[in-house]
């Protein structure tokens, strides 16, 4: 499990891997849209949040479509799944590794992009918290949406339409922590139902992963 | 260590293109499939290595006992041969990696990326990789393709000593390996109707099989 993991992760990390596709994706977002509303701060102080939230959000998906279809075309997955480790368990690490090349980079740099947005003192901390308990469900899903499209040529537009009315509650719930932190209002409920999500979608999740990609393969 | 099929039925796409095929591999034993493209020999391998259902029948086999290979070899461009193989034996819990790179010839190519080697010596890692999995059956799938006079018979060799430390192998080939194997021809399949007693489909279920 660990070898899969690490070899995830160097394949991320070496030439044509993708790792900083996201990251850079993600900066270019934090970038342009102080330049697309204008230098007003208490605009963009009142849209840092949804911004930096609806960033991450697209930032995960773009390096979806990896997660699975290139073990598929180079026939790893085959052997992958005859191999004596639970497809259950390959799913969860493949996640795990998506997470950690960008999710938590993009976890790391958030703060740094909150100040091109002029996002409000108190916000940061939530920003990081928000972001670190809602990015490993963005993965957790997106590992499920790419099992779902596995199989198909070019599944990337069809995996992005499965995969954003899911993303949508943590979504919602991570922008509005971000939201009421910077208000210094109370943020339990909404980091309670930002990490209920992360917990239900780790925890389900591989199982029918795993079991969408033995049909697939079939 | 037997790997034993009974009356086994493969499709592939829905459609079913073998019926009642019926073999048993001892161990020590290897047994060759023959047959023209597309009468289901890779159907029926992946079948046996458990990638896809049976449509009838059975393959009884000790749980993590087939080690398979197919087409692809399943290697990456980006990593070494021997990160590659380090990979598959850290997966399986071995730790042969040495030895399959010395007799699968790769020893010289150890620190060379995946992405530059030619295919031939792509198939070798991919073979090798059976080397590092440790189990004691081998599901076969063309494993010479591409390969080189010299690499056959090196291959050749390989599963010979399988063989002889008690593996058995269940290869789909047209080359002669120079192996002691039985041989399995698989010949053309002719549908027979739901009445006649062969398999239904989803066709036959949707309309009563009064087509048939």
């Amino acid at each position: 499990m660990i070898a899969l993991l690490v070899r995830d992760m160097r394949l991320a990390m070496r030439a044509g891997g993708g790792f900083g596709l996201g990251l850079a994706f993600f900066l270019l977002v934090a970038v342009l849209v102080p330049l697309g509303v204008g230098p007003n701060s208490t605009v963009l102080a009142l849209i840092a949040p949804g911004i930096l939230w609806v960033g991450a959000l697209l930032a995960c998906l773009l390096s979806l479509d990896r997660v699975f279809a290139l073990d598929f075309e180079d026939g790893s997955l085959d052997l992958l799944v005859t191999a004596p480790i639970p497809l259950e368990g390959v799913v969860a690490i493949k996640a795990l590794a998506h997470w950690t090349v960008t999710g938590l980079p993009l976890t790391i740099v958030a703060p740094v992009l909150g100040v091109l947005l002029n996002l409000p003192v108190d916000g940061y901390v939530w920003l990081v918290v928000s972001l670190a308990l809602g990015t490993p469900a963005l993965s957790v899903i997106g590992a499920f949406g790419a099992a779902l499209t596995v199989g198909l040529k070019r599944g990337g537009l069809l995996l992005s339409l499965l995969v954003l009315p899911l993303y949508v509650p943590t979504l919602i719930f991570g922008a509005e922590v971000v939201k009421r932190g910077a208000e210094g209002m109370a943020t339990g409920t909404p980091l309670a139902l930002l990490a209920a999500i992360t917990a239900g979608a780790a925890a389900l999740l591989p199982f029918a992963s795993a079991a969408a990609i033995r049909i697939n393969l079939r | 260590m037997d790997l034993r099929v009974d009356q086994l039925a493969v499709a592939r796409g829905g459609v079913t293109v073998l019926e009642g095929v019926r073999f048993a591999l001892p161990a020590g034993r290897g047994l060759v499939l023959r047959g023209p493209n597309g009468i289901g020999k890779t159907t029926l391998l992946r079948t046996v290595a458990g990638l896809q259902p049976a449509v009838a029948g059975s393959v009884s086999v000790a749980p993590d006992a087939i080690a398979y290979a197919a087409h692809a070899d399943g290697l990456k461009a980006t990593l070494t041969v021997a990160e590659n193989l380090r990979f598959w034996a850290a997966v399986y819990g071995t730790a042969a990696v040495e030895d399959a790179l010395g007799r699968m010839n790769l020893a010289e190519l150890r620190d060379r990326q995946a992405a530059n080697l030619s295919a031939g010596q792509k198939r070798r890692l991919g073979l090798a990789r059976l080397l590092v999995t440790g189990r004691p059956i081998w599901v076969l799938d063309e494993p010479t393709v591409s390969l080189d006079t010299a690499s056959v018979q090196l291959f050749g060799d390989v599963v010979r000593g399988h063989l002889g430390a008690g593996g058995s192998v269940l290869i789909a080939t047209h080359i002669d390996l120079g192996l002691e194997a039985d041989v399995l021809e698989l010949g053309p399949f002719k549908a027979i109707g739901p009445r006649g007693g062969g398999a239904g489909g989803a066709f036959d279920a949707a309309f009563g099989g009064d087509f048939a």
